[in-house]
C-alpha cells in the first residue's frame, strides 16, 4: 500500500493457558491510511504479520459489539475507532477491564452475561395476550429507545469504577436493560421484582462518575436507566406504606 | 463426548427460534462460533414483511398478495408451496415476536408500523427505525435465556458425523479451551447463516464465511441454486456496510453523476424500490457507461435523503445517519450518500425441504444457510428476517415430530471416525506448508468479485472456476501459525478456507452451466429467463476430485405461472 504514515500498534498479549509468559507488550508497525479502522488493521496483523494474536471480531460496522477494547486509554469499539483521529503515532491497546483475559485481547465475558441473566432480561406479562399486537403508544415506545439501542459490547462495564473495586456489582448494562422492560408499557413484573437489585450490588452501587456514558459508543446512558430504577423504588416504598 | 436430543448449529435468529420451540420438551444444545449477540441478524436493519395491514395505505393486503410479490420477486424459481406457507406464517410470527417484548416502531394508533419495501405492492414492512435486527435478536436471544437454553458460546462446528444416511451428531472446537468435543445429537439443526465473505466486497459480517453449507456438503448433503448471489443496491462507499432498503422505502433517490433519477430508466413505475437485483444492475450499469461519481474507493451513485428532512431522518434512519458520519464523515442530512451494490445475501444454500428436512435423517437446515427455496433467483427485503423466524420455528416442529415419531438412538462410533478425520486436518494445517491461509482466501475472494459479480459471462465464469482450481491446489500448502487449539483464529480461519472453497466452486460452476438470466443471475451472452430451459432447481453435490457434480430439480408450481418481470 502506497501513501498514509507509519504507525506503532503496542498490543498488550497475554495467554492464560501460558501465564508463565506473564502479560508483555507486542509491537506492530502498520502503514496507514485515511479512514482506516483500529479494526482493520488488526486483521491486517493477524493475517500478514502475526497468525497468533487474538482478538473478537464481527460486524465491522458497530453493530455486533464484538470488537470492544481499550484503545488508548479508553473503551471503544475497534471497528469506529479511526486510527488516524489520534495525534500520537502509537496506538495502545488493552483488553476490556474488570474481566480476566483468554488470550491478548479476549477476555472472559462470563460474569457480564451472568449480570445480564440476573435481571431477568425479557417481557414479563399477566395479562393474556390479544390476538394481534400488544397496543403502545409512540411516545411509550420512545421512553425506552436508548436502552433498546444497547449492543451490550461490555464498553461501560469495562470503564465503571465500582465494578473495579467490587465484581459483585450489577454493572451499567444489565441495570440499563432492566429499566428497558421496566420503563415498558407492555411488562408486567411485579414491583418486588426489582427488589433484586434494591442494595449495594444493584442500582445503589452506583457512584454516579457517568463513565459509562462517556465508554458507551452508541449513546447510551446507562445512569439514566439506574437514576429511574433508584426512583422506581422509591416510589415504590412509599407505595407499599 | 456430550449428549443432547438436538444439537442446534448457530445462535442467529434461526438458531434462536429453533431452540425456544424445543426447549420445554427436549434437551438442546446450542453451538455458535460467537456469543448469539454478536450473530449477523443483529446487522439487519429495514424490516420485516408480514401482511398485517397497518399501514392505512395497505388495507387490503393479505398473505396471499405478501406470496405473490415473493414469487414474482424471486423470478418463479421460489417453490410455491413454500413462499406460500412462509407468508401464511408471517403475520404469526411477527405478533409472537412482539408479544415476546420486541420494541417495533409504532403507528399512531398504537399498531406495528409498517413501511413500503422494494417488489413489495404494499407497505407491509414492520419495523424498528433502522436496527429491526438488532431488535429481534435481542428478544429472542431474551426468551431464550428465559427458557433456560444451553448455550455453548465460541464454539466451532467443524464436521458432521453422517453414517449411511443418518446424521449422529457434530464434532466441535471449544475455541476458550482448545478442545475438541463430539456431540451426539439424535437430531441436528443448521442454521449458520450464509456465504457473503467468499465475496471480497460484502455487507456481510467477517464470520459469514458458509462454513455450515461446506460442512454438511462434505458430508454429503447437495447445495442448492447457489449461482443466485443477491448483490445489494446500496452499501457504503469503502467499508460497504449496509444502507438499509429503507432508505429508499422511505422515499431516498438515487443520482448519476448527471443528476438524473436513472430508475426511471430501468423501473419507471417502482422506481428506487424495484427489486435489488433489478436496482444492483441499474446502478451498474450507470457505472460502467461512466454516470458514476469517482472517489479514491472506487465508482459510486448518490442516494440521497436530504429532501426527507432531518427530523424523519433522526427518527426512522438514526443508525445510517450514524454510520455515514462515522465511517465516511458524510452526513446524510445535508449530504448525498455515496454507495456502491456488493454482495448482501445467499439465496442458495443446504438443499432442504419447507418441512428444512436433507436427505440425510436427522439432518435440519432452516434460515440462509438453507435453501428451501423461498427466495428463488432473488429475495426481497424484508423477507430474510422473516424466513429466520418462520422456518426456525418450523424446523423446531418438524424436529419435534421426527423425536416423537420414533426411537432414536444416534451411534458413537461415526463420531469417533470424525473426530480422528478433523483431528487428522487439524495436524497437516499445523504442521506442514508455506501458505499463509488469508493469502489463498483473498484470491479466492477477488477471483469472485471480479468474475462471479452482479454480470456474467462465460469466459470470466471459466477463468473464476481455474483460479478456484489453483486456490484448492494451493490450499494443501496452507499452514497457520501456531498449533494451539485454543483462542487460534487463524486456525478456524484456515479450516474454514476449505469450505469457503467449495461454496464459491458451486456458485461458479452453476453460473457457468446455467445459460439464461433470472433474478440475481444474470448472464451477458444469454439475456432473457429461459423458463422452457432452465425454470429448475441447481443442485450440486461433492464429487470425486472435489468437483462439484450438477443436477437440477423442478421448481414447485401451484397457483402462479411464470409471467414477464417488470415493475
Amino acid at each position: 500500500m502506497n501513501g498514509g504514515e507509519i504507525y506503532t500498534f503496542k498490543i498488550l498479549r497475554y495467554d492464560a493457558q501460558c501465564p508463565d509468559k506473564g502479560p508483555y507488550f507486542d509491537y506492530y508497525k502498520i502503514r496507514v491510511i485515511t479512514g482506516l479502522t483500529v479494526l482493520t488493521v488488526l486483521l491486517r496483523i493477524r493475517d500478514e504479520l502475526d497468525g497468533t494474536l487474538a482478538f473478537r471480531s464481527s460486524c465491522r460496522s458497530a453493530t455486533c459489539g464484538s470488537c470492544a477494547m481499550v484503545i488508548n486509554g479508553l473503551p471503544n469499539l475497534a471497528c469506529r475507532t479511526q486510527v488516524g483521529s489520534f495525534e500520537d503515532k502509537t496506538i495502545i491497546l488493552e483488553p476490556l477491564p474488570n474481566m480476566e483475559v483468554i488470550k491478548d485481547l479476549v477476555v472472559d465475558m462470563t460474569p457480564f452475561w451472568n449480570m445480564y441473566e440476573k435481571v431477568e432480561p425479557f417481557l414479563i406479562r399477566k395479562s393474556p395476550n390479544p390476538e394481534k399486537e400488544i397496543f403502545q403508544s409512540e411516545q411509550d415506545r420512545k421512553k425506552m429507545d436508548q436502552f433498546v439501542n444497547c449492543i451490550l459490547c461490555a464498553c461501560c462495564y469495562g470503564a465503571c469504577p465500582v465494578l473495579a473495586r467490587d465484581p459483585g456489582y450489577a454493572g451499567p448494562a444489565a441495570l440499563a436493560k432492566l429499566e428497558r422492560f421496566a420503563l415498558d408499557s407492555r411488562d408486567e413484573r411485579p414491583a418486588a421484582s426489582l427488589e433484586k437489585v434494591n442494595d449495594e450490588k444493584g442500582v445503589w452501587g452506583c457512584d454516579t462518575l457517568f463513565r459509562c456514558i462517556d465508554a458507551c459508543p452508541k449513546e447510551v446512558r446507562p445512569t439514566d436507566g439506574i437514576v429511574g430504577l433508584r426512583k422506581s423504588l422509591v416510589k415504590n416504598k412509599f407505595k407499599r406504606r | 463426548m456430550l449428549e443432547y436430543d438436538v444439537v442446534i448449529v448457530g445462535g442467529g435468529l434461526t438458531g434462536l427460534r429453533a431452540a425456544v420451540g424445543l426447549c420445554e420438551h427436549y434437551s438442546v444444545g446450542l453451538i455458535s462460533k460467537v456469543h448469539p449477540i454478536r450473530s449477523h441478524s443483529i446487522a439487519a436493519q429495514g424490516g420485516i414483511n408480514a401482511s398485517l395491514a397497518n399501514n392505512p395505505d395497505s388495507k387490503d393486503d393479505n398473505p396471499e398478495k405478501h406470496t405473490f410479490d415473493t414469487i414474482k420477486g424471486s423470478d418463479y424459481l421460489a417453490d410455491q408451496d413454500a413462499a406460500e406457507l412462509m407468508c401464511k406464517e408471517a403475520p404469526g410470527v411477527v405478533f409472537e415476536m412482539e408479544h415476546w417484548g420486541c420494541p417495533f416502531s409504532r403507528f399512531p394508533d398504537g399498531t406495528i408500523a409498517q413501511r413500503p419495501f422494494g417488489g413489495a405492492g404494499y407497505p407491509r414492512t414492520c419495523y424498528s427505525a433502522d436496527l429491526t435486527g438488532h431488535v429481534l435478536l435481542n428478544t429472542l436471544y431474551e426468551q431464550a435465556v428465559g427458557c433456560g437454553v444451553r448455550i455453548f458460546y465460541e464454539y466451532v462446528a467443524l464436521a458432521l458425523a453422517v453414517d449411511e444416511g443418518v446424521c449422529h451428531g457434530i464434532v466441535v472446537l471449544d475455541q476458550t479451551n482448545g478442545k475438541l468435543i463430539p456431540i451426539r445429537a439424535k437430531a441436528t439443526l443448521f442454521a449458520t447463516g450464509g456465504y457473503g465473505r467468499v465475496y471480497f466486497h460484502s455487507t456481510n459480517a467477517l464470520i459469514n464465511t458458509g462454513s455450515g453449507i461446506g460442512i454438511a456438503y462434505a458430508a454429503g448433503i447437495a447445495m442448492k441454486d447457489m449461482e443466485f448471489v443477491q448483490f445489494h443496491p446500496t452499501s457504503l462507499l469503502g467499508t460497504n456496510i449496509l444502507i438499509t432498503e429503507g432508505a429508499r422505502g422511505e422515499g431516498g433517490y438515487l443520482f448519476n453523476n448527471k443528476g438524473e433519477r436513472f430508475m426511471e430508466r430501468y423501473a419507471p413505475k417502482a422506481m428506487e424500490l424495484a427489486p435489488r437485483d433489478i436496482v444492483a444492475r441499474s446502478i451498474k450499469t450507470e457505472m460502467e457507461e461512466g454516470r458514476g461519481f469517482e472517489h479514491e474507493f472506487g465508482t459510486y451513485i448518490q442516494l440521497d435523503l436530504r429532501h426527507l428532512g432531518e427530523q424523519k431522518i433522526a427518527e426512522r434512519l438514526p443508525g445510517i445517519r450514524r454510520f455515514c458520519i462515522d465511517f465516511i464523515n458524510v452526513d446524510p442530512v445535508y449530504e448525498p450518500i455515496p454507495i456502491m451494490p456488493c454482495q448482501h445475501y445467499s439465496m442458495g444454500g443446504i438443499d432442504v425441504n419447507m418441512r428444512c428436512e436433507s436427505a440425510v435423517k436427522g439432518f435440519y437446515a432452516a434460515g440462509e444457510c438453507s435453501c428451501v427455496s423461498v427466495h428463488g433467483a432473488n429475495r426481497l427485503g424484508g423477507n430474510s428476517l422473516l424466513e429466520t423466524i418462520v422456518f426456525g420455528k418450523l424446523a423446531s416442529r418438524s424436529i419435534r415430530e421426527y423425536l416423537e415419531a420414533s426411537e432414536i438412538r444416534p451411534d458413537e462410533k461415526p463420531l469417533m471416525r470424525t473426530e480422528a478425520q478433523v483431528e487428522q486436518k487439524i495436524r497437516r494445517l499445523t504442521f506442514d506448508g508455506n501458505e499463509k491461509p488469508f493469502q489463498v482466501l483473498d484470491e479466492l475472494r477477488k477471483a469472485m468479485d471480479d468474475d462471479v459479480g452482479i454480470f456474467r459471462t462465460p469466459g470470466e465464469l471459466t477463468r473464476a472456476l481455474a483460479k478456484i482450481v489453483e486456490v484448492r491446489e494451493r490450499y494443501r500448502r496452507v499452514r497457520v501459525s501456531s498449533p494451539a487449539l485454543h483462542m487460534n483464529y487463524e486456525l478456524i480461519a484456515a479450516m474454514e478456507l476449505e469450505q469457503m472453497i467449495d461454496v464459491a466452486h458451486a456458485i461458479t460452476h452453476g453460473a457457468l452451466l446455467r445459460e439464461e438470466s433470472r433474478g440475481s443471475h444474470f448472464r451477458r451472452d444469454f439475456k432473457d429467463r429461459n423458463d422452457a430451459a432452465w425454470l429448475k432447481h441447481t443442485l450440486a453435490t461433492k464429487g470425486p476430485d472435489n468437483e462439484p457434480v450438477i443436477s437440477y430439480k423442478d421448481v414447485v408450481i401451484t397457483r402462479y405461472q411464470p409471467m414477464a418481470r417488470t415493475y
